[in-house]
């Protein structure tokens, strides 16, 4: 059975009744599982019929975009202008075609740690909205992803939304694969500045189970910096900064990569988001 | 009927289509070659990687192998057997025969239709517009300079601009 509903609460409403309902999103890995035979599912709830998931907004500088937004949607245009971190993760999202089609929902669902958009949401402390069969609830994206392919959504529950700080200072994304364009990453990271409570924060992807944030080195340019503005980072900061955030991944080798490379190539796109950030 | 099949509409270029007794699971790239008879979009990776598959979907390039079928009920869908009147060539098919853009052809008719998108939306692309646009097509036979050149024939024919 296909299920195609308008609204939220009707969506919650046919999980009750149909609890082994498989969710749909842009199905840009949904689809990849049905065609190998790893997923036979025998009802789906598509959420592309849900208006209110598709679409954002922005109020007291808090953006909500809706899970089922497209990537297509953050690349250019206002939001891209409000997120630019996320508007360049969006960019190295598959092909315009995938882009077209997949959503921040689809990558929270399926949790990959090489998600391309879940490191801006680390660096951005974003809040994660669910719906539930009483209501809502909102969790910090920390607590929603807890390993590979692993969340805290339970069975029953829909991520309608994602909510994220405007943009205060410079921002930025990187991500490293075999090739430009439709590749799936083997490093990638955001930057984020906030020369307001003076802060940056950096989360990296693909080089451990879940996106880590560096805290260590985050706290670490916090002493060597002043960060109410970005000229006091010198070109031996970032290298050095760098390093730390290599020495916090927890990269592993499989068929993309090894290990070794992926903490270098991490050490290399987090010093150079910093040399960014340090010329912006 | 098993409870995992169902029947439903599709809306492809401009005519609903019915499909009788369908697994919910099939790709809407499998319902267009197996069930509805329009063999125009190709199958090859099944993964969204190749762009062969690629139509319109809401005015949208996308893989059709990515896409649930029985989903896109409220869709308007476009393939490549909408470009073109079957007769006689489309601009960017005449441009693509012209500069020698089409080889072996399995990936010729998934970059018409993402030419055409593009051209839609961006009648004046810069030679990385076109790049970016078509980086979900992969072509194995020609190494994509005939396919930028067929690109840039068509452009130039459509504003009236030699390049």
């Amino acid at each position: 059975m296909i299920y195609s509903p308008k609204s939220i609460s009707n969506a919650v409403q046919i999980l009750q009744d149909d609890p082994d309902a498989q969710i749909l999103s842009g199905g840009t890995d949904f689809m990849v599982e049905v065609n190998f035979g790893h997923r036979a599912p025998t009802s789906v709830l598509s959420l592309r019929a849900i208006k209110e998931l598709c679409t954002w907004s922005q109020q007291d500088g808090v953006i909500r975009i809706g899970s089922a937004l497209p990537y297509a949607q953050m690349e250019t245009g206002p939001l891209a202008k409000l997120l630019p971190a996320l508007a360049q993760a969006a960019r190295t999202v598959g092909s315009p075609q995938i882009r077209a089609a997949g959503t921040l929902g689809g990558n929270l669902g399926t949790s990959s740690p090489a998600g391309d958009s879940l490191p801006v949401l680390y660096a951005l402390d974003a809040t994660i909205i669910i719906a539930t069969a009483t209501g809502e609830r909102r969790m910090a994206v920390k607590d929603f992803m807890v390993g590979p392919k692993r969340n805290a959504l339970s069975k029953g529950e829909i991520i309608t939304a994602v909510e994220l700080p405007a943009s205060t200072g410079y921002q930025g994304y990187s991500k490293v694969g075999v090739r430009n364009a439709m590749v799936i990453s083997i490093a990638s990271a955001c930057l984020v500045h906030n020369p307001i409570d003076r802060s940056v924060r950096l989360a990296m992807g693909t080089v451990g189970p879940t996106i880590i944030r560096a805290s260590a080195a985050e706290k670490w340019l916090g002493e060597e910096c002043d960060l109410a503005s970005a000229s006091s980072i010198t070109p031996a900061i970032c290298a050095e900064f760098g390093r730390r955030c290599g020495d916090e991944s927890q990269p592993i080798t499989d068929h993309r990569s090894t290990a070794e490379y992926r903490r270098h190539a991490v050490s290399v796109i987090t010093s150079r988001l910093l040399e960014r950030c340090a010329a912006s | 009927m098993s409870l995992e099949n169902q029947s439903y509409t599709l809306r492809v270029n401009n005519k609903s289509l019915d499909v009788q007794d369908a697994w919910i699971g099939e790709s809407l790239l499998y319902v267009l070659r197996e069930r509805l008879g329009m063999p125009g979009a190709k199958g090859a990776c099944e993964q969204g990687e190749c762009g062969s598959c690629t139509v319109l979907l809401d005015g949208e390039a996308v893989c059709s192998c990515l896409v649930l079928a029985a989903a896109a009920t409220d869709a308007d869908i476009r393939t490549v057997e909408s470009i073109g009147d079957g007769q006689t060539l489309s601009d960017v098919q005449q441009a693509f025969v012209e500069s020698g853009a089409v080889q072996c052809g399995f990936c010729t008719p998934g970059l018409i239709v993402a030419v055409e998108n593009l051209l839609t939306h961006n009648p004046r692309p810069t030679e990385m517009q076109v790049k970016e646009a078509l980086s979900g097509n992969i072509c194995r036979c020609t190494g994509y300079g005939r396919i930028f050149d067929a690109v840039s024939v068509a452009v130039a024919r459509r504003t009236g601009v030699s390049q």
